[in-house]
């Protein structure tokens, strides 16, 4: 790969007792829009702690434009954009105080890297003279994206900015995120949502402080070894129980009003699977065929 | 925020110096006299006479004397025996009996000395009286004449007020830094800020202007209130004055900065703050002179910013005293406030 912008060899990082990241390697092209997907406590906000030079690594290594975490942490300040999990600008601050005071710190001026920050300030310039802390969710994400953004970093890394937000900000976060991408930013964010992995280019499955598979979104899809099958019937709770008991069924998984199915024969006879399900007193019985998504690949990986 | 970060501890000042003072107003006296002679009759009118005494009671019988001190009626007992005239006048000597109420040491030794120098001052006339020669009035050798320097009336709010102004400048001062930065933790600001290229020492530095700034606000509002509502003197330079509390408070901003670096949550903050803020003030020397404490008690006031600021805001509000008076205390806080600070910037980790 060429452009390297971010390589994790191997992190490690343990607290007190508590393994959070076991031996974690990736690597991040120039403009590229990676992702981590993994459950809260997977350990994704500790890689990225590490790579914002927060915290020191317990073992491996981590370069971000050919800098090291731990011997150039004050070079890499300089040119990356971070964005907590938690909301974390002062809320007593209005929101352009809060652009004004971070421009300072890192030397420049709003006016000086306005292009970049213009598509998203302009949804909050109205508001600019509320306190932050009196924003909606939404709001303060954009707010938190300028603040990041204001010193024109070449990395940004999310931590989990979607978690909290509507569904309708989310989208429109993610469309920033694209565009910004497209500006040459390489981006790393973290989510625990499943399907946001499909904006990525890339993304981590990470679990338990391990990667599971990291790849193009397509690409984990494809690899997602059996056929799946979506069922549903009046009663899903004892649908669920009745197909576990099946001896040809794999796994099932309840996804929405849906039941994930895979087949341990990699077939299903839809006809008779329906006629078994009558029998057991299911009514409204709806089968098909699907295509796989990023969490029944999960799911699949888990095990 | 503001408003109460001035208001509070003007508030305190004016009512704190009314009540912390160690002045006799009213003294509460029991009186058995059992001679009921004219000479006892002159004694006790000297006490009625006298604005810090107040008669709670009389009686014939010491018990019932003593009865009035349990159930906190009285503060001493005048006992005058039976014959206190007689003996004076044909044995030239009597004595009288003074129980006080030994509760409260400062007071009990008050009322003692005031007690006895009117008591003293019965004696002198009583002499002249009863002889009725002149020559005994120049008997005496050796008159003493006390005058007491810088505060001649003895008035306790001028001694008080500039201790209470300390204390007060300080506790906003300490509080309010070792809340700040622990506060940045609990919120999450600190992150963020600890992801930009900021140095240590600007963050630190940072943190300490404005708290300069308010608590040398404080301290001129705490004067202005001073000379307006207690008239207190302001002999020395007022420049000097400022420029020592400068530098005092780089001190104990530093050491409020210190806590809040090592503190994770501001309870942890409140009570590291409020265990040397306790132990700090009562060490100062604002009721009692620190000289008069045990030898480990002033060795421990080396680390002790309120002993130093006590005492040279009196040397310069009450006695004028220029720079080279208060050299040492100047030089020892800024030892300490290079120290305080190069602790805080040292502790204040942006990576753990």
């Amino acid at each position: 790969m060429q452009n390297i912008t971010v390589e994790v060899n191997n992190l490690k990082k343990s607290y007190d007792k508590v393994e959070a990241v076991k031996g974690v390697s990736f690597s991040v092209s120039k403009g590229e829009l990676f992702g981590l997907i993994g459950p809260d406590g997977a350990g994704k906000t500790s890689i990225f702690r590490i790579l914002t030079t927060l915290m020191f690594p317990s073992e491996g290594s981590a370069r971000l434009l050919g800098l090291d975490v731990v011997n150039d942490f004050k070079e890499i300040r300089n040119n990356i954009g971070y964005m907590p999990q938690r909301f974390s600008l002062y809320q007593d601050l209005s929101v352009e105080e809060n652009l004004t005071f971070f421009a300072t710190i890192f030397g420049t001026t709003i006016r000086e890297n306005y292009n970049l920050i213009k598509d998203i300030y302009v949804q909050i310039e109205p508001f600019k003279n509320r306190l932050a802390g009196k924003l909606s969710g939404g709001m303060k994400q954009k707010l938190a994206l300028s603040c990041a953004l204001i010193h024109s970093p070449n990395i940004l890394i999310l931590d989990e900015p979607t978690t909290g937000v509507d569904a309708v900000s989310r989208k429109e976060f993610w469309e920033m995120l694209i565009r910004l991408k497209e500006k040459g930013i390489t981006i790393l964010v973290s989510t625990p949502y499943m399907d946001e992995a499909n904006m990525c280019d890339r993304v981590a499955l990470i679990q338990n402080g391990e990667i599971m598979s990291i790849d193009t979104p397509d690409k984990i899809i494809g690899n997602f070894g059996s056929k799946l099958w979506a069922v549903k019937s009046r009663n899903i709770y004892q649908l669920i129980k009745d197909l576990r008991s099946l001896d040809f069924i794999e796994t099932v998984f309840p996804f929405g009003e849906y039941l994930h199915v895979t087949s341990k024969t990699g077939s299903i006879d839809i006809e008779k699977l329906q006629s078994i399900l009558i029998e057991k007193n299911h009514t409204d019985i709806h089968i098909q065929e699907i295509r796989a998504n990023i969490e029944d690949c999960f799911m699949a990986l888990m095990k | 925020m503001l408003p109460l970060i001035f208001g509070v501890p003007i508030i305190q000042l004016v009512i704190l110096v009314h009540a912390a003072t160690l002045e006799m107003k009213s003294i509460d006296m029991y009186v058995v006299d059992n001679d009921l002679s004219t000479m006892s009759h002159k004694l006790l009118s000297k006490f009625e006479g006298s604005p810090f005494y107040n008669i709670s009671g009389t009686s014939f019988s010491i018990d019932e004397a003593n009865k009035a001190i349990e159930e906190n009626k009285a503060d001493f007992i005048l006992n005058i025996p039976r014959g206190f005239e007689r003996n004076l006048v044909s044995e030239n000597e009597c004595s009288v009996q003074l129980l006080i109420d030994g509760i409260n040491g400062t007071t009990a030794s008050l009322i003692n000395a005031y007690s006895t120098s009117i008591i003293m001052d019965f004696n002198k006339n009583i002499i002249v009286d009863l002889t009725k020669m002149a020559s005994i009035k120049n008997s005496s050798p050796i008159n003493v004449e006390t005058t007491f320097w810088y505060n001649p009336e003895l008035n306790y709010k001028i001694y008080m007020l500039p201790g209470i102004l300390v204390i007060l400048v300080t506790i906003i001062s300490m509080f309010l830094s070792a809340m700040n930065i622990v506060r940045e933790k609990e919120i999450g600001t600190i992150e963020q800020l600890n992801v930009t290229p900021i140095r240590k020492y600007q963050f630190i530095i940072g943190k300490l202007v404005p708290f300069v700034i308010i608590a040398l606000f404080e301290l001129f509002f705490g004067l202005v209130i001073g000379k307006v509502f207690f008239n207190i003197p302001m002999v020395g330079s007022l420049p000097l004055l400022f420029a020592f509390t400068f530098v005092y408070l780089l001190v104990v901003l530093g050491i409020g900065l210190f806590i809040s670096n090592i503190s994770s949550t501001q309870q942890q903050v409140m009570f590291i703050a409020y265990f040397f803020m306790l132990v700090f003030i009562l060490m100062s020397g604002i009721f009692t002179p620190t000289e008069s404490m045990p030898m480990w008690a002033q060795r421990v006031n080396i680390i002790n910013p309120f002993y130093y600021f006590m005492r040279v805001i009196r040397m310069i509000l009450l006695k004028g005293s220029g720079f080279w008076d208060i050299s040492k205390e100047f030089f020892s806080l800024l030892i300490y406030a290079a120290i305080m600070l190069s602790l805080s910037v040292w502790r204040y980790k942006k990576v753990e």
